[in-house]
């Protein structure tokens, strides 16, 4: 479903992501973990057509990204970092809005717009402006947003971010259950949410991938070490290390 | 142009202008510009003491300077609160080409001013009232001064491609818009044309041709010649095709 081969970006003189190539299949989730900086956001970004990498290509359910993006863009659904909004809109006006965009009009979008607000637990905000709302809604509004298409490839930058631990649980929750149907690439720095959440996990470390696998693959990846956790950190160090020799 | 194109086009054109029309900015401006026009016609150019009604050398002849800044005033948000907010990568990663998006949101800034200029209507019944203009100037006249709007808010909507802040697009603008109009002005030009060394006036000559000053008086003298519309028109198209080069470049 999402074909990425030999990712490049530079900015200036600095790589950002450094060849990078995977694939994910519809009915996996994968999780995309890594320090900051590491590229993780630049990687979503170019698979979303975002960015135009610098060499490398991205295609989507076999269509290229780059050449047809309107065409590629129509399959995705995406979550930013920081969940962006429109500010001066209220939640359903915002979704219509995003309705319109992907192509429905009329009853549809009005189906559309409610079967995401339910499914985001958004119905009692649903005429409240954007503005006034909290971080966790304005969250889930944008969330909504990046379904409300039902996509077949869905990217999600830190979609816990900012949450609650009884909303981090249900987005969580959702993430798997819509997981069964598409192909789903989401970022975190919660090593947990791999677990709970991911077929799948990668590590990225500036730029590159150092991991790839189930998250039990990745758990005996280092000898001796027993939770992701410190494979995680004994990965991403060690390549710090390396640079340092 | 397909059905999509303009079903995209008209998504965001109706975004944008429920955005103007939701908040203070809209009305401000419109009122700002409508006690200006109206103001300096009656009392700067006094038009009721005058026997000529002319319309170009009493009304329209204030609109270029009321248009440097409040154009920019109306077009700064266009871009840059998008980039400011974010919502940019949003727009960006939906299946709308850049193309849809940026006519989309000139044509809501260009609805706002088509208001505001309609709203001055009551200028063209006074004249009608008083005595007996000729409808061919007053119509080319307000043709030019929408022209000459569109014209700075196209400059604005490049300017604000580029920039996050809504301040600094707001006076790059008007910092543009000033010069363009003051580049056409006859005295200025022979001011500067005296200052610069022998050899070099042909280039402040031609510089002073780009203004949009020449094409506007032209207009509003009743003088509708295809040439200087043509040349609004272009200006407009150049300014929205540096636009999308200033999005290109933030998403580089």
């Amino acid at each position: 479903m999402i074909q990425v081969k030999n990712l490049r970006k530079e900015f200036g003189s600095k790589v950002a992501v450094d060849d990078v190539s995977f694939k994910v299949e519809k009915g996996e989730v994968l999780g995309f973990l890594g320090p900051n900086g590491a590229g993780k956001s630049t990687t979503m970004r170019m698979v979303t057509g975002y960015f135009r990498p610098t060499s490398g290509s991205v295609s989507l359910g076999g269509i290229d990204m780059l050449e047809e993006p309107e065409k590629a863009k129509q399959m995705l659904g995406y979550l930013p970092e920081n969940a962006p909004l429109y500010s001066d809109m209220t939640v359903a006006s915002f979704l219509g809005f995003c309705a319109e965009l992907r192509g429905m009009h009329g009853a549809a979008r009005s189906k559309a717009i409610d079967r995401v607000l339910d499914l985001c637990f958004l119905d009692n905000v649903r005429n409240q402006s954007v503005d006034t709302l909290s971080k966790g809604y304005r969250h889930r509004t944008c969330f909504a947003q990046s379904i409300i298409h039902d996509p077949e490839v869905l990217i999600l930058d830190e979609p816990t971010d900012g949450l609650d631990p009884n909303q981090k649980h249900e987005v969580r929750g959702m993430i798997k259950r819509m997981g069964q149907n598409k192909a789903i690439i989401f970022s975190t720095h919660i090593l947990e949410e791999v677990d709970a959440a991911c077929s799948r996990a990668m590590i990225i470390d500036r730029g590159k991938v150092v991991a790839d696998g189930t998250p039990e693959q990745l758990r005996k990846i280092v000898p001796g070490c027993n939770s992701l956790d410190e494979v995680f950190r004994s990965i991403t160090r060690s390549e710090i290390a390396k640079k340092g020799e | 142009m397909n059905k999509r194109d303009i079903e995209n086009t008209l998504t965001v054109f109706k975004r944008e202008f429920l955005a103007y029309f939701n908040s203070p900015v809209l009305y401000v401006i419109v009122v700002i510009f409508l006690l200006a026009s109206q103001g300096f016609t009656f009392f700067f150019s006094r038009i009721l003491d005058s026997d000529d009604v002319s319309l170009a050398t009493r009304f329209f002849v204030w609109h270029p300077w009321i248009y440097t800044v409040l154009a920019p005033a109306v077009g700064m948000r266009l871009w840059s609160e998008e980039h400011r907010l974010g919502t940019i990568e949003l727009l960006m990663t939906m299946p709308v080409s850049p193309w849809q998006a940026i006519l989309g949101k000139f044509f809501a800034a260009a609805f706002v001013w088509a208001i505001g200029l309609g709203l001055t209507f009551t200028i063209a019944m006074t004249v009608g009232y008083l005595g007996d203009p000729d409808s061919g100037p007053i119509i080319s006249g307000y043709v030019a001064s929408y022209l000459y709007a569109m014209a700075c808010l196209a400059v604005t909507s490049a300017i604000s491609a580029f920039t996050r802040s809504q301040v600094v697009c707001f006076i790059i603008s008007v910092a543009f818009c000033l010069v363009i109009a003051l580049i056409g002005d006859p005295g200025i030009t022979q001011a500067i044309v005296n200052a610069v060394p022998n050899g070099f006036e042909w280039l402040v000559r031609f510089v002073s041709y780009f203004s949009f000053m020449d094409h506007f008086f032209e207009m509003t003298k009743g003088i509708f010649v295809l040439r200087d519309v043509l040349y609004f028109v272009s200006v407009i198209a150049a300014a929205l095709l540096v636009t999308d080069l200033g999005l290109r470049s933030k998403r580089a």
